[in-house]
């Protein structure tokens, strides 16, 4: 049973490496260059075979990278998620990862599918899928920031922060 | 006004000082008094 906590963080920086990167690649490579291979007829080569295996890692590390962070939790789960004192860092970050798995679910996932044709929708559908898919997807590049930094110090550096 | 979230730019800006936002609220209000 010792070992539960060290596989558990092993699993949750793998899978966050993984949810995270691909996060970036879509906000910081992919978005950025769909407007240009729109813009000359290249587009449908990153629709059809980047974005979907991209979204397929994405979504399943999200998974992985909570139920990982869970495990790291155990029995300070609850404590971390109602903010008790000591364990308030890691709660923010934990509150902020869980907001970022349902954006990922809720949102991007399903609107993604609409404007990849994996289910059928008509051009406004599409176009308001695409807003909403969009601005998912930058609210959790957004939150990552902060989120990162509550992970990051929240347990092991949390006195260094004061919290 | 624009949303900063349509650019890369002010999404960065936005996490930077949602962060910002965040320690001072769990430093002086959550954990206040503990």
């Amino acid at each position: 049973m010792d070992m539960v906590p060290a596989i558990a963080r092993w699993a949750h920086f793998l899978a966050g490496i993984t949810w995270i990167g691909l996060l970036y690649y879509f906000n910081f490579v992919q978005a950025p260059a769909m407007k240009d291979a729109t813009a000359d007829g290249t587009a449908a080569g990153i629709s059809k075979h980047v974005a979907p295996r991209a979204l397929l890692w994405f979504r399943w590390a999200a998974v992985l990278t909570w139920l990982a962070g869970a495990a790291l939790l155990g029995a300070n789960f609850v404590p971390a998620f109602t903010l008790q004192a000591g364990l308030a860092g890691i709660g923010v970050g934990a509150w902020l990862g869980t907001i970022m798995l349902f954006n990922v679910w809720v949102l991007i996932w399903p609107n993604q599918k609409k404007i990849l044709g994996i289910v059928s929708a008509t051009d406004d559908e599409k176009g308001k899928a695409r807003r909403i898919a969009f601005l998912a997807s930058r609210t959790n590049t957004m939150l990552s920031i902060p989120m990162l930094f509550f992970m990051a110090n929240g347990m092991t550096h949390k006195a260094l922060i004061g919290l | 006004m624009k949303n900063p979230l349509d650019s890369i730019l002010g999404t960065i800006i936005s996490g930077f000082v949602l962060t910002l936002v965040l320690y001072f609220v769990v430093k002086n209000f959550i954990l206040a008094g503990v």
